[in-house]
């Protein structure tokens, strides 16, 4: 049953392939924005809603935005996360270019909500689809506030939220130390709500209708089909990566969540339900929607070498423990991905990456301390091979040749 | 003044981006502060003991870069991310068999 709210409604109709939505069909779809009900009712519906932001961090939406209109004075700015740095995920992307205009209804809802006089779409300078779909829809609509476009660089921790402050700010795309936080003091020291390109979306049909958050974006990689879909909460992850042409016998592990996100064994997620809450009870989480199927045939040690390789690589590179702590594991998994490990190796991997959680201005090293640790439980058997016979696979195929 | 009996308790702040690695905080504050295998700070407990105050207080002050505070602990609050990394450890080593 298809009650307002708790349709697949962002991604539905119109096929991803025909692009952009215009506004006139836009308006056919969902009617027209309807104005009015106050800023306290669209948060009440929000909160209601449960809606968590889609960004990676998970926060309710709703109650972001209650702080942030409950501030005694002054103005706030609303800016748009569409950084989308994570290389597996191209959601945020997908909504930018092919639904324009739910995100600006969403923007509109917002900046109406929250009372703010200034937006920004931060945009990652690698999607330019995004952008120039978004230009030209921001140019077909009356704006409640002026809105300006700033390329964000990419790296992977220039979509961090106060790194994207600051680069908005002083143009320099690094976390600055929190608190203050965005809320409390950001673009130009005015209160800023940041949220992610897919949450707004969202934010803006909840406000419409109410109804429950009931459906999320996820980006499906390593399965023959893949791509962006739109999935009802609650689908178990097995039906969401068949569907994309995914085999459970040829599946050994499933990523959810992106770099920042968590490992799990084929049998031990092929049946959980893909919903935020549900995944974390059970040690997951839904992060940026990012799921990636591991064949059979791939590596674990292969693949978290690939990763932590790229997250050290993306350190911002001002705090002590990322720099060193990540290169360090970066390296010494590189080593037993190679089967060139030393005997300390991997106990090492596992000391380093404990001692990071907490240790950066910014969530970057937690990050990776999580994606290790959820790589070391589900791939610890092909962890202690590479480290006992510097071979890889239960075939005994040679480690990865530099 | 009324000294109530439950003072709020005193937490050590790291600022990340200023801690060049010195180690003089883990050197006069060793209760509390390890340094890990470059020589920056491990924070082992989130809230700093009655009888470490004085201690701490020295730690801050001999820090070159002033990277370490002290700040007034919220009642019944503890923030996550001072919370000692062990349980990870201890669920990678149970469940990897080392």
């Amino acid at each position: 049953m298809n009650t307002a709210g708790t349709s697949l409604d962002l991604l539905s109709g119109r096929s991803l392939a025909a692009g952009p939505e215009t506004h006139d069909e836009h308006v056919a779809r969902y009617g027209p924005l309807p104005g009015g009900g106050g800023p306290n009712d669209v948060i009440e519906r929000l909160e209601a809603s449960g809606l968590l932001g889609r960004g990676g961090a998970g926060f309710p939406v709703g109650r972001k935005w209650r702080t942030i209109a409950q501030r005694p004075s002054g103005g706030a700015v609303v800016l748009i996360n569409g950084a989308e740095g994570e290389p597996w995920s191209a959601k945020d992307r997908a909504v930018m270019s092919v639904r324009p205009h739910a995100l600006i209804d969403g923007l509109i809802v917002a900046a109406e909500a929250v009372g703010a006089d200034e937006a920004v779409l931060y945009v990652g300078s690698g999607h330019r689809t995004a952008r120039k779909v978004m230009t030209e829809a921001l140019g077909q609509r009356r704006l409640p506030l002026p809105i300006r476009i700033v390329d964000a660089p990419e790296r992977y921790v220039a979509g961090e939220e106060s790194a994207a402050v600051h680069f908005i700010n002083d143009g320099d795309a690094r976390p600055t130390t929190v608190p203050p936080r965005p809320f409390e003091r950001g673009i130009d020291g005015q209160p800023t709500l940041v949220q992610n390109v897919e949450s707004l979306a969202y934010a803006g049909l909840i406000a419409r209708s109410g109804g429950t958050a009931s459906a999320g974006l996820v980006t499906i990689g390593g399965v023959p089909h893949a791509g962006v879909r739109e999935v009802e909460l609650g689908t178990s992850i097995g039906e969401i990566v068949s569907a994309s042409g995914a085999r459970r016998e040829a599946t050994q592990a499933i990523l959810l969540g992106g770099y920042f996100g968590r490992w799990a064994p084929a049998d031990s997620a092929w049946d959980l339900a893909y919903d935020p809450a549900e995944l974390r009870a059970a040690g997951l989480t839904a992060g940026c929607g990012v799921i990636r199927v591991l064949g059979g045939a791939e590596c674990g040690v292969e693949m978290t070498s690939q990763v932590m390789a790229y997250l050290a690589g993306q350190s911002a590179a001002q705090c002590g423990p990322c720099v060193f702590g990540l290169r360090a594991i970066a390296d010494a998994t590189e080593r037993l991905a190679r089967g060139m490990a030393r005997d300390d190796d991997l106990a090492r991997i596992e000391r380093w990456g404990g001692q990071l959680v907490g240790r950066g201005a910014c969530r970057h090293p937690d990050g990776a301390a999580g994606f290790l640790a959820s790589a070391l439980l589900t791939f610890g058997d092909e962890f202690q091979r590479h480290a006992r016979t510097r071979r890889c696979g239960d075939a005994g195929r040679p480690a990865r040749v530099a | 003044m009324v000294q109530t009996r439950s003072a709020p308790r005193l937490e050590p702040l790291i600022d990340r981006i200023r801690c060049d690695g010195y180690g003089i905080c883990a050197e006069l504050l060793p209760e509390m502060l390890e340094l890990d295998d470059w020589g920056y700070p491990i924070m082992a407990s989130a809230g700093v003991p009655a009888d470490l105050v004085d201690y701490a207080r020295r730690a801050v002050a001999g820090c070159p870069v002033l990277a370490l505070r002290l700040r007034a602990q919220p009642a019944g609050q503890v923030q996550a991310s001072l919370v000692p990394a062990r349980p990870w450890r201890d669920r990678v080593r149970s469940a990897a068999g080392g």
